[in-house]
């Protein structure tokens, strides 16, 4: 029996770590039309601010393929899979089959239609061979000014690692504010303000109507008010859309807003698998299916994709969106739901000491603890994401929740046990 | 595999595993050195947490199932195959905290005093027992086997 994982990231490396717990003996193909040794994909940012070099990017040793007996077909695209032959086609006319299929490709970055899009000087940025590239045109150009299109968490990382490089920065987001989709308003404003004093130029409620070129090259852009924003290169960071296109509509695998899985992350096809950011699986707060991009999702849902290839059976206990990221050396973390809908039900319980600065921020619903945002003091937050993760009434102990000293010492004694012993002692 | 299991019923608060943790992971791990010469001055892995007479001492607990493991970024935090314990090589992390954030016991912690980078227990690395354990006078922490 053949196991056969496309793409080579976090979740063909879970699928591959759980794939070998059960099944030592069976082959493993990965297949990955990027030619590189698995790396750690969110330090591409690292990587084109200097902060790690490229013997850093692994994301796992140099011998793992060989550890985990994994045969690595890198730098090969799939061009089709075709369920109903057990095969996919690949690049340059050759063809491979498979007994078991993980579908791990990940997303890709959208790039709005706006005339100029393909100039040289405009990238997108996901990618390890993005980050060289937009490094050699900064080096080869002089590039001085860059203008980073989207606000959110991939966008305003592009923005620090240009910064990092000298390079000064304009953000152009479309919503009334950088981060809407994990921050609050008071967050969003926060971080906005940290990024206007390391010199980045922040705009929001506007987007970029063209890029125009000089000699073929990016000159600058214009926005949709008209304004004229200077910059020798444009990074298009406005967000994925799964990495589905080698999917014809006769193989039968439902692709909705990812491809839909189940909890076991089987596809709609007999023993075609799906995880990461190209899958929609389970959503823990939502009780409901939808893509969750974010790293450890992307492994957690490889490592059960994997043992259930392998014949174990294991179903996925659902993702939680969640990102912790430093913005201008200040960490900051968010899980789950941060910003509700006013009123609904939510009970909102909140800390800001605008100095240091500091920022608490926590959502609940009956009593249950559905989203938190730290900024400045993460420590011990993920305290947070376990009470939001086994959905535990805070009642007792909502008093303590913004404490300074708030730990498992807050927690009902039950629960603590719960926690400490394991399995077992339930709440 | 062994690992260090808590008594909060038999922790006086006397804090003598965070001084034996910190020396422990000093580099003289010599006691006055530790906390009289050397700076930065060692980050204790194990916190005493203390509420009027509760109290109690914490640390990783090499979870079967690691969350932080699972969802580091960059590869540093790994299962050590022959120990089992949960490792953090401090030389591949970046300082994200996305272990922080995972973290249900909030036991992993912010070592920012040089390079960041995460810290916690890897009780106690070479050593038969971990420290903490070994210098407990009232045996609020134990390290031993169980199913």
């Amino acid at each position: 029996m053949r196991y056969v994982i496309i793409g080579n990231s976090a979740a063909a490396v879970g699928a591959i770590e759980a794939i070998r717990r059960c099944d030592a003996e069976n082959p493993i193909t990965v297949i990955a039309d990027e030619p590189h040794h698995v790396y750690s994909r969110p330090l591409i940012s690292y990587l084109l601010g200097g902060m790690v070099d490229e013997t850093q990017m692994d994301y796992r040793p140099r011998d793992f393929y060989t550890r985990y007996r994994v045969e690595a077909m890198l730098g090969v695209a799939v061009t089709q899979v075709s369920p109903q032959e057990w095969s996919l086609a690949l690049t340059g006319g050759g063809t491979l089959t498979y007994d078991r299929l993980l579908i791990a490709t990940g997303g890709r970055p959208f790039v709005p239609p706006v005339p100029g899009v393909d100039l040289e000087g405009a990238f997108t940025f996901t990618r390890l061979d993005d980050a060289r590239s937009i490094a050699r045109y900064i080096e080869r150009y002089g590039a001085r000014t860059a203008l980073v299109v989207g606000g959110g968490l991939i966008g305003l990382k592009t923005a620090e690692a240009l910064m990092a490089r000298g390079l000064r920065v304009t953000i152009v987001e479309l919503a009334d504010r950088i981060l809407s989709m994990t921050f609050d308003h008071t967050a969003s404003k926060l971080a906005e303000s940290l990024l206007r004093r390391a010199g980045a130029d922040v705009r929001t409620g506007l987007t970029v109507k063209e890029i125009v070129e000089k000699k073929g090259r990016v000159d600058h852009a214009v926005l949709q008010d008209g304004e004229r924003v200077e910059c020798d290169l444009v990074v298009f960071a406005i967000g994925v859309r799964p990495n589905v296109g080698f999917i014809p509509p006769e193989a039968g695998i439902r692709v909705n807003r990812g491809i839909v899985v189940n909890r076991r992350m089987q596809t709609s096809v007999p023993n075609v698998y799906a995880a990461g950011d190209c899958a929609e699986g389970y959503d823990l707060l939502l009780g409901e299916n939808r893509p969750i991009a974010i790293w450890p999702n992307a492994y957690r849902q490889g490592y059960v994709a994997g043992c259930n290839m392998a014949g174990v059976e294991r179903e996925d206990e659902g993702g939680i969106p969640m990102n912790s990221v430093e913005v201008c050396s200040i960490p900051t973390i968010s899980v789950g739901l941060t910003d509700p809908p006013e009123g609904d039900g939510y009970e909102i319980l909140e800390r800001y000491d605008r100095a240091t600065p500091a920022y608490k921020r926590l959502v609940l619903r009956d009593n249950r603890l559905v989203g938190a945002i730290c900024i400045g003091v993460v420590d011990r937050a993920g305290i947070y994401t376990g009470l939001i993760r086994d959905r535990v009434d805070v009642t007792p102990f909502k008093d303590y929740l913004l404490a300074g000293n708030f730990g498992l010492i807050s927690l009902p004694r039950e629960y603590r046990k719960h926690l400490v012993v394991g399995e077992g002692i339930e709440v | 595999m062994q690992r260090i299991y808590v008594n909060e019923e038999y922790c006086i608060g006397c804090r003598l595993c965070e001084v034996y943790c910190l020396t422990q992971h000093s580099r003289s791990k010599k006691i006055i050195k530790a906390f009289k010469e050397e700076t930065p001055r060692a980050l204790a892995r194990v916190v005493v947490e203390e509420e009027g007479p509760l109290s109690f001492a914490m640390q990783c607990r090499h979870c079967e199932d690691a969350p932080c493991v699972a969802a580091c970024l960059t590869g540093a935090m790994q299962r050590d195959e022959r120990t089992g314990a949960v490792l953090c090589d401090e030389e591949r992390c970046v300082g994200c905290w996305t272990c922080i954030m995972v973290c249900p016991f909030g036991a992993v912690l912010r070592n920012v005093s040089g390079r960041k980078a995460a810290s916690k227990c890897d009780l106690c690395y070479g050593e038969q027992t971990p420290v903490c354990v070994a210098h407990c006078p009232n045996e609020a922490l134990v390290y031993e086997e169980r199913d």
